[in-house]
């Protein structure tokens, strides 16, 4: 189990690292699903089965879903990878990449230098999950419900026109 | 189920936000800005579920539930807008929308 955990950790970052360097917005998107099912493995195994089939059917299947519509309805072509190829100069991402490199390497120091604290992964059932969301954090859920509400409301005042102004188009 | 050491995951979720962080300051394009953002919610969540994981309690998973629900209106919202700055600008630049005409 530790191998997997491992491999899917090396997967999810390669995979997270192509997504965000890719020009084609499909092919990003491709890679980004890729290194959610990989976190998916990893909760897995960390003893979270609920929070795996959330990640594979809400955010990979659901979120994922969205922004291959609206890439579709975009309709972004090769012109739009050529540009995209123009913006990524290496004057233009050299300097953020070395600052978060920086960031990183300070994280993996002072987790390094901290007493070393083993296992991580206890099996937490669905069960237990659904108690504390329905117990101590009833409120919360429900307050997560409105802001659904809510983000429902806004895209559809925001998407109405454009959805009129392409379907007239198309 | 298998020893991690927390360590370890912790520096697997910065990575990941790295990765997205460096994502959010070096693209243009409004999409991958977007997904980008997506990466480093994700890469919270991985540590919530590790420290909840370590702790052998259930917060740690209802908490990726919360960051999930913001995750999906987020991208409700912030798609719809695309949309709009796609109608209004003909590009997705994130360079042009910053000259708004008030």
């Amino acid at each position: 189990m530790t191998v997997i955990f491992y491999l899917s950790a090396v997967l999810a970052i390669a995979a997270t690292v192509l997504a965000v360097t890719r020009v084609n917005a499909v092919h990003a998107l491709l890679y980004f699903i890729c290194s959610l099912l990989a976190t998916g493995v990893m909760f897995f195994v960390l003893g979270a089965p609920f929070v795996a089939a959330l990640v594979v059917i809400i955010n990979a299947g659901a979120i994922m879903v969205l922004f291959v519509f609206v890439v579709m309805m975009l309709n972004l072509g090769p012109q739009s990878a050529k540009q995209e190829t123009a913006w990524l100069r290496p004057r233009a991402w050299i300097v953020p990449t070395l600052l978060s490199a920086v960031l990183i390497v300070e994280l993996i120091y002072s987790l390094t230098h901290y007493r070393s604290v083993v296992a991580a992964g206890h099996v937490v059932p669905p069960q237990e999950v659904g108690i504390a969301l329905f117990g101590p954090y009833l409120l919360a859920v429900e307050l997560a419900s409105m802001l659904l509400l809510a983000a429902l409301l806004g895209a559809y005042h925001l998407g109405r026109g454009v959805l009129r102004f392409t379907g007239g188009r198309s | 189920m298998a020893a991690i050491p927390i360590e370890v995951g912790l520096v697997i979720a910065g990575a990941l936000f790295c990765i997205g962080l460096v994502g959010v300051l070096v693209r243009r394009n409004v999409i991958f800005i977007l997904l980008s953002i997506e990466i480093m919610l994700n890469a919270c969540g991985l540590a919530f579920v590790l420290a909840g994981s370590y702790w052998r309690q259930p917060d740690g998973q209802a908490m990726y539930f919360f960051i999930l629900t913001m995750a999906a209106a987020e991208v409700a919202v912030g798609l719809s807008l695309v949309l709009q700055v796609y109608h209004h600008f003909g590009s997705l630049d994130a360079n042009m929308v910053n000259r708004m005409r008030g």
